[in-house]
């Protein structure tokens, strides 16, 4: 288990958003501004640290061939019961991520590290795999939110406070005053363009990194199994 | 141990059988979760109804206890509404309830606060699902629209006037979303509608 390089690839090499293309339905839906992408990241990650350990500790029970009915019942049932615990005892955080708790259910990033990691690994490395990749699929998320919402209404982690507690009111920037708007970024298409442009900068930014030291030596880039 | 495993997972017998095990397990902490959380969500959302209440009504407009002091009555359509009462000194004042229409997004659900000669008192959205940094502005959370509300009645605005300034009326819609701004003005406006149809049942203090 390397915990470096869980978190290189969570954050960056494997990002569920930036480089699987996983979960791009909620990624879409609730990125309109900062806080909201916050929100649903770190709402996601709690489940999906979740779901990656109780993945990781039945593995061993599980057939291969009735594996994704059982992991989509275990992962459904997990988010309605995050949701339902939120409701009844934490009522005033449930007010606020109330709204994210219930996409996370349609979250295919979820049942994908159930499939691609949790199921093959062990209990301590997938939850740990679950928190890289949440914190990752927050990074992206906060990070389209943020584009989105300074382009769309001039604003940063506009209503932070709702969601953080009145002591992260100082996170809320108007950075353009009495900006017009652009709605064109708010609604969906503007989560595509900038998703689109994301995409781009990271290949690029990938692809001059991978040019530049092979020019010098000829190293992999990639270790080998062998 | 762990050879047995995969030959047994292998047995159609072993998959069909944990995967019932499975759904069992899941729908028995479904039930046993539901079971414990269903008194304290309910008690969560007395209280939430109880803020929303005082948030429509004036302070001291009401000396009673409106959760309690209810009565059901039915609308045109013929689904029951529940309107909770005001009253001062027993008599009854106003009224709560709620009032909804479509929005963007599905239901938008509006409770208003209505005094006796039926002008509004206040209004609040209590659940939506618009389209957020866009249609939400109708929270009290977000923006102070709402608002324009208080005050308003059939006798200072026709119900003409009822609508949003695109459709020639006087509240403002939001740039980019006026459906869902338009839906309010109609729930409220259905609500007021409801009121003055109503209006003797509702002031009738009787007990229901």
């Amino acid at each position: 288990m390397n915990v470096r390089q869980t978190f290189r690839d969570g954050l960056w090499e494997q990002n569920v958003v930036l480089t699987q293309m996983l979960a791009l339905c909620p990624a879409m839906a609730v990125t309109t501004s900062g806080t909201n992408g916050l929100g649903m990241g770190l709402a996601t990650t709690a489940v999906l640290i979740a779901a990656n350990t109780l993945v990781a500790s039945i593995r061993h029970l599980v057939s291969p061939q009735v594996r994704i009915p059982i992991f989509v019942v275990l992962i459904a049932s997990l988010v309605t019961l995050v949701d339902m615990a939120l409701n009844a005892w934490m009522h005033d955080l449930y007010k606020v991520l109330g709204l994210f708790i219930a996409l996370i259910v349609v979250n295919c990033a979820i049942l994908g590290r159930a499939e691609a990691y949790a199921s093959k690994n062990g209990v301590l490395a997938s939850a740990l795999d679950g928190l890289a990749m949440g914190l990752g699929f927050t990074f992206a998320l906060t990070l389209i939110g943020l584009i989105r919402e300074l382009l769309g209404g001039g604003t940063l982690f506009a209503q932070a406070s709702l969601l953080l507690g009145k002591s992260f009111a100082f996170l809320e920037i108007t950075v353009v005053p009495d900006y017009g708007g652009m709605l064109l970024m708010i609604l969906p298409p503007g989560g595509f363009l900038v998703l689109g442009f994301l995409l781009a900068a990271k290949r690029a930014w990938e692809l001059r990194q991978k040019a530049a030291p092979v020019a010098v030596s000829p190293a992999p880039t990639f270790p080998t199994a062998a | 141990m762990s050879m047995d495993l995969t030959a047994a997972r292998e047995r159609l017998s072993w998959q069909g059988v944990s995967l019932g095990v499975m759904a069992m397990v899941a729908s028995a902490a479904l039930v046993i979760a539901n079971d414990r959380t269903r008194e304290p969500i309910a008690k969560a959302e007395a209280a939430d109804m109880q803020a929303s209440l005082s948030q429509v009504l004036p302070d001291g407009f009401a000396d009673n206890d409106l959760l309690k002091d209810t009565v059901e009555l039915s609308e045109a359509d013929g689904s029951k509404k529940l309107i909770y009462r005001a009253r001062k000194a027993g008599v009854v004042n106003g009224a709560v309830f709620r009032t909804s229409a479509r929005g963007y997004a599905g239901e938008i659900i509006v409770l208003v606060g209505v005094d006796a000669q039926g002008t509004l008192l206040g209004a609040r959205v209590v659940k939506h699902s618009e389209t957020p940094g866009l249609g939400d502005k109708i929270e009290i959370a977000k923006a102070k629209w709402i608002l324009d509300f208080n005050g308003k009645s059939f006798d200072n605005l026709p119900p003409a006037k009822w609508a949003v300034k695109k459709d020639g009326g006087v509240f403002d819609q939001f740039a980019g979303a006026t459906i869902t701004p338009r839906a309010v003005v109609k729930a409220v406006k259905g609500g007021l509608e409801f009121f003055s149809a109503n209006r003797a049942k509702i002031l009738d203090g009787s007990a229901s």
